[in-house]
């Protein structure tokens, strides 16, 4: 197995907060990596870092064997890496298929006729093409996150970052994307996910990491990383000390 | 002159507001940011042109092949080098750099050109006029900047809703940062879009220095009719920018027939209360 993306050291403090504190992670190509940790525990900020959107104040990023720490953001999506946000983003001015649109052409440099291709394919894997030609502004919530799939696999990725694309959805809404996600990752596709929805997680990453104030708590088999004292204790909902 | 008549000549008069408005708009929307220097970059455009009309000996408007693109490079070159470092922080940033460029520009075109009014001979195409019946009579000038700026507006919407650079401005204008993860270079995006916004205003520029006169201290003024007509005309909607434009003219005419000294004071008047009825302007895109 080869290592697909890495983080060495990563250290962010904002305003004096360590929020990302000396982490270090690495995902295999085709794995799924599973993100669980209490809200604010820096898991977003993770994202970010990997992502581009935060730079760190020490640390490395690299991702297929090189060093993509001072990249810029556009260059990151480039190279292969995709993001969805925890709180939909669309570009709401335009159609979902422009949306996917602009992740095809400019994410990938294809041209118009093969981007359309392109397009279509991402809404299909997203389970979006029905809503294809409607303004991304007036999409549900479910849709939106959908969209963020979508937008992010016509920039055809290869590792996929997902932040709490499950959260706000209802059982059946959730069971939905567990499935879309299923497929991708049996396409190949090597996967962060974070989530709040355990039981979705514990169905599609084959590894699973907690964070707690920046810091990783424990990784390793998802399920034994649920029942862990350290998850139970800090996550589960178990009195602190 | 009929009534009939000054309407008409305030229409002409608007398209060219119009085509000042457009640019001005086009910076707005992309990157939210007021160019201050707007009016100003006008003028230099067409103080650009003299020089090439005086070294070349041709027609001003043939000597466009050399100004707008030549603007456009001037404001990529702006954008990228010096403005978008001034787009994180407070809004007041763009502001005061694009305050002093106006400053900088009107000082050097003093320096370099005196205060003395000028204008551009584009021979007899000028002062060409077509009249209907024998009450409107209207320039075959004013007319082809009236059809040049619905051009242009037409061009920039397609430009816009058809090409892919097109969705990158509006994915960028959406949502910077989003834009940014789907692979667009924001800079680039910026600086090209104050290279199209200034390329258009001295097309404008170059324009109203054969219409009138010009001196170097006059494009803040300029600015103050392109942002009159933008308000008035609803941000985000290019429509909406033509409209405000034309409204603008006609004040304009209107008051000036009214008495000699009233032409602006209507314009402003009319901007005022379109404000007070529809401070979002006419034709305002209302995003949820
Ligand atoms: N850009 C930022 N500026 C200041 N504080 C931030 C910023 N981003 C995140 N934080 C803070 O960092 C902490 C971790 O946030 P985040 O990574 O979003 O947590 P999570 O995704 O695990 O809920 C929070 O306390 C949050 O307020
Ligand atoms: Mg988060």
């Amino acid at each position: 197995m080869t290592t697909i993306l890495e983080i060495e050291g990563l250290r962010k403090s904002f305003g004096g907060v360590l929020v990302t504190d000396d982490l270090s992670v690495s995902l295999q190509k085709g794995e799924a990596l599973g993100v669980v940790g209490p809200n604010g525990a820096g898991k977003t900020t993770m994202l970010n870092l990997i992502g581009g959107a935060v730079r760190p104040d020490a640390g490395r990023v690299l991702f297929e064997g090189q060093d993509i720490t001072h990249l810029a953001r556009h260059e990151r999506c480039r190279r292969g890496l995709g993001r969805t946000y925890q709180v939909p983003r669309p570009f709401v001015g335009m159609t979902a298929f422009e949306n996917v649109l602009v992740g095809a052409t400019h994410g990938r440099g294809k041209s118009e006729r093969a981007s359309y291709q392109t397009a279509v394919d991402a809404l299909e894997r997203a389970d979006l093409l029905h809503h294809a030609n409607t303004v991304a502004g007036s999409l549900t919530l479910l849709d939106r996150k959908r969209l963020e799939l979508a937008r992010a696999l016509a920039t055809e990725p290869r590792v996929l970052l997902l932040d709490e694309i499950a959260g706000g959805l209802t059982e059946a809404e959730v069971n939905e994307l567990i499935e879309t996600i299923r497929a991708l990752r049996s396409e190949g596709m090597s996967i962060i996910w974070i989530e709040h929805i355990v039981h979705a997680l514990l169905a599609v990453v084959d590894r699973l990491m907690a964070i707690d104030f920046g810091k990783l708590l424990i990784e390793g088999d998802p399920h034994e990383v649920i029942c862990s004292p350290e998850v139970e204790y800090c996550y589960m909902g178990t009195e602190r000390v | 002159m009929t009534w009939v008549n000054v309407i008409v000549q305030g229409v002409l008069l608007g398209g060219l507001y119009a085509l000042y408005a457009t640019g001005l708009s086009l910076v707005f929307g992309v990157m939210r940011m007021v160019n201050l220097a707007h009016g100003d970059l006008s003028i230099l455009a067409a103080f650009i042109c003299l020089l090439v009309v005086g070294v070349v000996d041709v027609n001003p408007l043939l000597a466009l092949v050399v100004v707008v693109p030549l603007v456009f490079l001037v404001g990529y070159l702006l954008q990228r080098f010096l403005l978008n470092f001034t787009l994180k922080g407070d809004d007041m940033r763009p502001l005061l750099a694009t305050f002093g460029l106006s400053v900088i520009i009107q000082n050097g075109l003093l320096q370099g050109f005196s205060a003395d009014s000028r204008g551009l001979d584009a021979g007899r195409i000028e002062n060409a006029s077509l009249a209907l019946g024998d009450k409107v009579a209207f320039g075959w000038f004013p007319l082809l900047i009236l059809v040049v700026s619905v051009l242009v507006i037409v061009l920039l919407n397609a430009f816009l809703t058809r090409t892919q650079l097109g969705r990158a401005f509006r994915a960028t204008s959406d949502d910077q940062g989003a834009a940014r993860l789907m692979g667009i270079d924001n800079k680039h995006i910026y600086a090209l879009a104050m290279g199209i916004a200034l390329a258009i205003v001295a097309l404008a520029g170059v324009l109203m220095g054969i219409r009138t006169t010009f001196t170097p201290g006059i494009g803040p003024a300029r600015l103050v009719y392109a942002f009159e007509a933008v308000i008035m005309g609803g941000l985000g909607s290019s429509w909406g920018t033509l409209v405000g434009g034309i409204m603008l003219g006609v004040a304009q005419t209107v008051g000036f027939q009214l008495s000699p000294g009233w032409g602006i004071f209507v314009g402003h008047l009319v901007f005022v209360t379109v404000l007070a009825i529809r401070p979002s302007g006419l034709f305002a895109k209302t995003v949820s």
